[in-house]
């Protein structure tokens, strides 16, 4: 658990410099990473953005043709052999969100042992009266066809077998329709036969997410059929709210990993949500029959450390929440630029003042951030 | 007025002419297999239809599991023919899922189960001389020879992407609307139109005949279970199918003259067509299986030597099964984005169903409890239905919780689940039904050996199948792919490991027909000896052309 997460970090903060390198300008990266920190896991335990995730110099020339090609999440955060993608095991995939987990143990210690005890009672009390009342063993059928007590008794078990059932699966669909406030908002349209990501809260642009072909997930070290261009990239620790709709068929959005799936209808808006503090890469596809290439528009959900999406957002031109826009003379009184001091409000954690006044980028606040949350 | 009369006179001349002759006075074969009014003959006409079905949508299977055997597409591509795009190939692979579904559901299991072995046995059954309508039950049978043709017609023309109809067994708008153009959908919802309106018919005539023509004595609550798992059966398919065939029209019409029933930009909802398919649709999954459930309780008890365990909870658990199957069609839809009470009510619902049918399981062992056992092949054939519905059903008891589903909504869990339930529990009950049957239906003994044979074949073969399905879903494969992520591999050539074993099965099946009819022994009037009680072991096998001239009195 500890190595690949630092794995995944490592690669993340290298993905920074291309980065990094495509947003307005180097300078800007830094304070946009480090201060949505505050405000994007404001409520959450991920470990707070590292200051070493920005360690290594910016140097805007490494690879930047290959960042244009490869994207942002460029260095290409290296996926999980074992968390985020099928392995081929007998059962369901780690889950890394809260609902995932619940619902985890309630088919792994609730659901699974009692259906492969009833199977099994169902198989020995048929092993039993094929060896016990066989013709050999006895040759005289008895004429018994009614046991009042016994109809009660087997009708009344799987009642309360039932109830029991349904408790905690009540209890986990009201947790799945009782999300916490939103952090973050991504809207997921399901497109014959690629799906696109728009960040409302982001400044609106979009991504576009295609799955890769054979050859070039091989050469990216990432699974066949599951990898794509563009991965749909999300703060850890935030609560992600995706509204799902699809722009021509009925599509579907899944993640295993997530235990999360809704169907992108056309001309609806529907919503699901997950959460997941730990950063990777976790992989889904379509999950409804779509067309010709149902099988061909996988799924990558990015899970960075909030630092690092800032970053990514940045680099797709995006805002953080609270940001003026680029060129914005219109910043608040919280803005430094119009407070020019060394140190931009909001986020300590920034000893290194790569900001220069005068950026055309102005970085973001805390308080700003805070003040345009939820939708 | 005068017409009548006529016609009245004309009949009674014509049976006191036949009374003269033979009771078993059969017209010519052009009159007797084409214009057939003998339900009897009708029933192996539906019977034949159903194996020949059989055949065409298990050599559809063997395609899909041979392309899925290794990932990468291997042969859709040749098999789309020369200069196919591999979205023509990919599209070919949604004709064949489409095909296979529409094919076993629609032209295999139903016609088998309620044309087939129905109107061969429910007449017989309750001491009747016939169906009640026996024109509209020949009509019932050749409106399904054209649905069928329509269907395999459908593949060969434009569907979209590719030639036929990439839909899937659903028909899902707007997938089947604005996102199939061409004729093939159109022909395949014809087909479904037939199809329904021949279950209808068929349907109006089962309720009919089993309402009314029942033996002297015969009360409902004397009657066999198989002609209650019919009644209860057809019932459910009246209710259900005008459903389906009012959402299938929809389509058309959305298809061809711009109505937008299912198209959000005209103010419509495709989450509409699903309500409606699936309030026909779940319905239809217990249509499948009902008529098992009857030929099982049947089989169980003529091996057992013993009357059926708790008779009447078995009549009603089929009745509680087929009106509670009315509540809770959008347990298929968990994932529509659908509210949290909504959702709450129909996994509740759901899981309901699971108490009357673990009613008949326990049922079933208890009538063998005590009994005096024997296992000929058809017996096996009920033992290896009761297990294997019971591993299909603590599935579905799985699957019904619509947190659970979240997860394993359309991945290969599902399709492990409803093949347990189908293609163990359906097609099981049918070789059950077949193998306990075939003496009586066609006057020869089938082999022991060869049917025995079949039997363990099939049945490490399809658990092979489709037991590692189960691991593949919790995975997260998703359903009706052609190609997917290498993690998958392994467990995909396990299943398709276990389609060769289970058509290799299928050999024996046929090898045991061929030889049955050519060289099997001549079958008594009641082979099965003292377990076997209901009235169709009071005739000859095969019955006489024309049986129960005088009623038999059931007491």
């Amino acid at each position: 658990m500890k190595t690949p997460l630092k794995l995944i970090l490592a690669a993340a903060a290298f993905a920074l410099a291309p980065a990094g390198a495509l947003a307005q300008g180097a300078p800007a990266s830094a304070p946009a990473a480090s201060a949505p920190s505050d405000a994007i896991s404001a409520n959450s335990q991920v470990a707070p953005a590292q200051p070493e995730a920005m360690s290594p110099p910016v140097t805007p020339d490494e690879e930047p043709s290959n960042a244009q090609v490869l994207s942002s999440s460029a260095a290409r955060t290296a996926p999980d052999a074992a968390v985020g993608q099928p392995t081929g095991a007998m059962g369901f995939q780690p889950q890394v969100t809260s609902i995932g987990q619940e619902a985890l143990w309630f088919h792994d210690v609730l659901l699974l042992p009692i259906i492969a005890a009833i199977s099994i009672f169902v198989l020995g009390l048929l092993l039993f009266v094929i060896v016990r009342y066989r013709r050999g063993a006895n040759p005289v059928p008895s004429r018994t066809t009614h046991n009042t007590a016994l109809e009660v008794v087997w009708t009344l078990v799987p009642v309360l077998i039932l109830v029991a059932i349904a408790v905690p699966s009540i209890r986990l669909l009201a947790h799945q329709y009782d999300p916490p406030k939103a952090d973050i908002t991504v809207k997921a349209t399901g497109n014959q036969w690629y799906w696109t990501y728009t960040y409302p809260d982001h400044g609106g642009f979009e991504i576009v997410s295609n799955g890769l072909s054979d050859a070039d997930a091989r050469k990216r070290g990432e699974p066949r059929l599951l990898a794509v261009d563009e991965r749909m990239v999300v703060p850890a620790g935030a609560t992600v709210k995706v509204i799902v709709t699809a722009s021509d068929v009925i599509h579907s959005w899944g993640v295993p990993a997530f235990w999360t799936k809704m169907d992108a209808v056309p001309g609806r808006l529907n919503e699901t949500w997950f959460k997941t503090d730990r950063p990777g890469i976790y992989y889904g596809q379509c999950f409804e029959l779509c067309g010709a290439r149902h099988a061909y528009m996988p799924i990558a959900v990015e899970v960075l450390p909030p630092a690092q999406f800032a970053a990514w957002v940045a680099s797709k031109g995006g805002t953080m929440p609270g940001a003026s826009p680029p060129a914005g003379p219109d910043s608040t009184a919280v803005s430094p630029v119009t407070n020019p001091a060394p140190a931009p409000g909001g986020s300590e954690a920034t000893p290194e003042p790569t900001l220069t006044p005068g950026t055309a980028t102005p970085p973001v606040t805390n308080q700003a951030a805070e003040s345009s949350r939820g939708n | 007025m005068t017409d009548t009369t006529a016609n009245a006179t004309h009949f009674e001349a014509h049976g006191a002419h036949a009374a003269h002759h033979e009771a078993d006075h059969k017209p010519g074969f052009f009159v007797r297999w084409f214009m057939s009014t003998n339900h009897k003959d009708i029933g192996t006409l539906y019977l034949i239809f159903a194996i020949v079905a059989g055949i065409i949508g298990g050599l559809v299977s063997g395609l899909m599991r041979t392309e899925l055997a290794e990932p990468g597409l291997q042969f859709l591509q040749s098999w789309t023919g020369a200069g196919a795009s591999v979205d023509e190939a990919n599209h070919l692979w949604n004709v064949l899922i489409t095909a296979h579904g529409l094919i076993m559901v629609f032209f295999m299991v139903m016609p088998a189960m309620i044309g087939g072995f129905g109107n061969w046995f429910v007449p017989l059954m309750i001491g009747a001389p016939d169906m009640a309508f026996p024109r509209m039950n020949n009509i019932s049978f050749w409106l399904l020879v054209p649905a069928f043709i329509l269907l395999l017609g459908s593949a060969f023309v434009p569907g979209g992407t590719g030639n036929g109809a990439g839909v899937g067994w659903t028909v899902y708008a707007p997938l089947s609307t604005s996102g199939s153009s061409g004729p093939a959908v159109d022909m395949a919802i014809f087909s479904l139109h037939l199809a329904g309106a021949s279950s209808i018919l068929g349907a109006i005539n089962f309720i009919t005949t089993i309402f009314n023509m029942r033996a002297p004595g015969m009360t409902l609550h004397k009657m066999p279970l198989f002609v209650w798992s019919i009644l209860v059966t057809v019932f459910l398919l009246l209710l259900a199918l005008p459903v389906l065939a009012g959402a299938i029209t929809m389509l058309l019409t959305d298809r061809n003259f711009g109505t937008h029933f299912f198209d959000a930009a005209g103010g419509g909802d495709p989450i509409l067509y699903q309500h409606l398919f699936w309030f026909f649709g779940h319905p239809e999954v217990y249509i499948m299986i009902l008529p098992g459930f009857g030929m099982i309780s049947q089989v169980v008890a003529t091996f057992s030597r013993k009357p059926v365990f708790g008779y009447l909870g078995m009549a009603y658990a089929m009745v509680s099964i087929g009106v509670i199957g009315f509540v809770v069609w959008a347990h298929h839809m968990f994932t529509i984005g659908m509210d949290v009470n909504t959702k709450m009510y129909f996994t509740a619902a759901t899981m309901v169903i699971a108490v009357p049918t673990g009613i008949k399981i326990f049922s079933w062992i208890a009538t063998m409890w005590g009994g005096s056992l024997t296992f000929e092949t058809p017996m096996l054939w009920a033992l290896g239905f009761i297990f294997m519905f019971t591993v299909g059903g603590v599935t579905g008891v799985v699957l019904a919780n619509g947190g659970i589903d979240n997860n394993v909504h359309d991945t290969y869990y599902v399709v492990a689940h409803f093949h347990y339930v189908l293609s163990l529990g359906a097609v099981f009950s049918l070789f059950a039904g077949w193998y306990y049957w075939f003496g009586k239906m066609f006057g020869k003994m089938y082999n022991e050996v060869l049917g025995q044979l079949h039997f363990w074949l099939f049945f490490v073969g399809v658990n092979i199948l489709f037991f590692p399905m189960h691991f593949l879903g919790l995975q997260g494969m998703q359903r009706r792919v052609p190609d997917y992520a290498d993690a998958y591999a392994g467990w995909n050539d396990v299943a398709t490991w276990g389609f060769y074993i289970l058509a290799a099965g299928m050999v024996f099946f046929f090898l045991n027909i061929f030889w049955s009819l050519m060289a099997g022994r001549r079958a008594p009037d009641n082979y099965w000896g003292e377990g076997a009680t209901t009235l169709e072991w009071t005739l000859s096998s095969p019955p006489p052309f024309h049986q129960f001239s005088t009623l038999p009195k059931v007491d």
